[in-house]
């Protein structure tokens, strides 16, 4: 992307000619106000069904301010849940997704740093075949990809969950960009000093990386947090859903009406954690997104 | 681009390359081409044994009127959902763009939808709407509206159009407003001297300068739509009613596991191969020409 889009007063408030008034300035705001409360509404809505008894909501219309059942709902959610504990949901979730990004990081760290140091046999091909798995997501592929992973007896399991979403390339590419930049001098100079190629991986490659790291690691854990298919094919024990997917298994199947209260709160649960990551380490999230996209 | 400064053995390159072959090799190569050999077989209903039948199964799906109408569902959709997402997110992001302060606090509370899950926006949009309980669909039955989109099929597609478009409004507002940031104030100003007004300036100056982006997200946005929307429309429709909401990913999935038509699934899966394919062939010669490092 061209710019930065950190640095939001680069250019600073232009004098003359574009400045705004202070009238249409004002306008501004409300519009933005407006859009935002637009976007947020079904967030609140849900806090606040998270807040309420049941009776309170199968009434329509429900209350559209915070009732005093918050504890207890979240308490009966995290605790006690429909199917499984919510308290489990989120574990299987972190599992899940902290394996995908450290797993994906770690492979891609190593191959990036072959592919781009080192000439040997079968090279190109190497990353001919990294690169065509860019973009192909596992939607894609999920028949046959189920029964490997169902031939391995990895249903049910971690390993099951995580390998499959590993097997992209994206982050490789992304580490051999970066890698490219890195000036030749530094090669050079740990060569001379007869520095073995691991050494140099580890003196100077991975705390050069630092930033690019974390900020793929924000992507890929929510990535790895927001996926539904995949877990949905594979954790058929609700002991081993992830929260993502395990929202939907808490509505009845007949036509009892739903738990609605300790839905949504699972609902909030399910985002907070994305949305904490996202929020806290906003400039590395966006570098990660506009890198990743490059 | 190679580098001219390389280490010397290569035992040690072929370990380092190793974790990663394997993974994909495991579970991409592998899984890919059986879809594309399961694609050229029927087995029988008890899974004993498969008859091969060449491009049969791509045959049937071309003169199959349900996939031909997932097909046409699939297009409907993801250019709503492109649309519905862009649009907000470019005036948004003029509006940001506008302003001097505040901009990076609004920023932040925009972000927040990006991080909430496809299936957990469809389970809060699903119960802003539903038909029993839904606050929306009951202040809509006071204004004499009766919603319901567990029956109507133009309902069920609108509202797993904006579930989808939702978080995404995110995404593209970022992209946007980076490339605002980046368009030079002095052609803006030089606009402004000519006489010309913000929505002029806007139409004729801006637009075009944002057009890498606004490209670059139309692609980004129907891979979206395509294949990372699965979970709204398993969370509020399942594909119906009446299939009107079964997009192709969709369709693999029901054909695929709950059908058990292993042999059509395979196919699907090898169209969508090819869909894919091609947009990020696009995507690619596009960033080609954009990025220049």
């Amino acid at each position: 992307m061209a710019g930065s889009p950190t640095n939001i007063t680069r250019n600073g408030p232009a004098p003359g000619m574009v400045t705004k008034s202070g009238g249409r300035l004002w306008l501004t705001h409300v519009l933005m106000i407006f859009g935002l409360l637009i976007i947020f509404f079904p967030i609140w809505l849900a806090f606040i069904a998270s807040t309420v008894t049941q009776a309170d909501i199968v009434s329509p219309p429900m209350p559209l301010l915070p009732g005093g059942f918050f504890f207890e709902n979240y308490k009966r959610a995290l605790f006690s849940g429909v199917n499984v504990p919510v308290l489990t949901m989120l574990l299987n979730s972190l599992v899940m997704a902290v394996g995908i990004a450290t797993g994906k990081i770690v492979i891609s760290l190593l191959s990036a740093f072959a592919i781009v140091y080192f000439k040997f046999p079968g090279r190109r091909t190497f990353f001919w075949m990294i690169f065509i798995t860019l973009m192909l997501p596992v939607e894609v592929r999920i028949v046959p990809t189920y029964e490997v992973v169902a031939g391995f007896g990895l249903l049910n399991s971690y390993s099951g969950l995580i390998f499959p979403l590993i097997a992209s390339a994206t982050a490789t590419f992304l580490f051999r960009q970066f890698f490219m930049t890195i000036p030749d001098e530094l090669a050079e100079a740990a060569r001379v000093d007869g520095a073995r190629p691991m050494r140099f991986f580890f003196d100077i490659i991975l705390p050069m990386s630092r930033t690019n790291i974390a900020a793929l690691f924000v992507i890929l854990f929510i990535y790895g947090w927001n996926q539904y298919l995949w877990p949905l094919l594979i954790t058929t024990d609700p002991d081993m859903n992830t929260i993502v997917m395990g929202i939907k298994q808490m509505f009845p199947s007949g036509d009892d009406t739903a738990d609605w209260p300790v839905i949504m709160a699972t609902s909030i649960l399910a985002m907070i954690p994305p949305v904490v990551v996202v929020i806290s380490m906003q400039k590395l999230f966006i570098r990660g997104l506009v890198d990743s996209e490059k | 681009m190679e580098k001219r400064v390389t280490f010397q053995g290569w035992l040690l390159p072929l370990c380092l390359v190793l974790p990663q072959i394997l993974v994909s090799a495991v579970f991409f190569f592998y899984p890919a081409f059986q879809a594309v050999w399961q694609s050229l077989f029927i087995p029988d209903p008890f899974g004993l044994s498969s008859r091969f039948v060449g491009l049969g199964n791509f045959e049937f799906l071309l003169t199959d009127s349900y996939y031909r109408t997932s097909f046409f569902t699939t297009a409907i959709f993801s250019t709503l959902v492109t649309v519905v997402s862009m649009v907000p997110a470019l005036f948004l992001a003029v509006l940001a763009d506008r302003l001097i302060k505040g901009a990076g606090v609004y920023r932040t509370m925009l972000i927040w939808p990006y991080a909430v899950a496809p299936a957990v926006a469809g389970v809060l949009w699903l119960f802003m709407f539903n038909t029993r309980v839904g606050v929306v669909s009951w202040y809509l039955g006071q204004l004499g509206y009766d919603w319901n989109h567990v029956l109507n099929e133009g309902e069920a597609m609108g509202l797993v159009v904006v579930a989808s478009s939702w978080g995404r409004i995110s995404y593209n507002f970022l992209f946007f407003f980076a490339a605002l940031q980046a368009v030079p104030k002095s052609v803006i100003e030089a606009a402004a001297i000519d006489g010309a007004r913000f929505w002029r300036r806007f139409f004729t100056i801006v637009l075009p300068l944002l057009s890498p982006t606004t490209f670059f997200l139309l692609v980004v946005n129907i891979v979206y739509a395509f294949f990372e929307t699965f979970g709204v429309i398993h969370t509020i429709t399942s594909g119906g009613p009446q299939q009107a909401t079964t997009i192709l990913v969709y369709k693999v999935f029901s054909d695929g596991f709950v059908g058990q038509d292993l042999g059509s699934s395979a196919a699907q899966s090898v169209i969508l191969l090819v869909v894919v394919g091609t947009l990020t062939v696009l995507q690619f010669k596009f960033v080609e020409k954009r990025v220049h490092y």
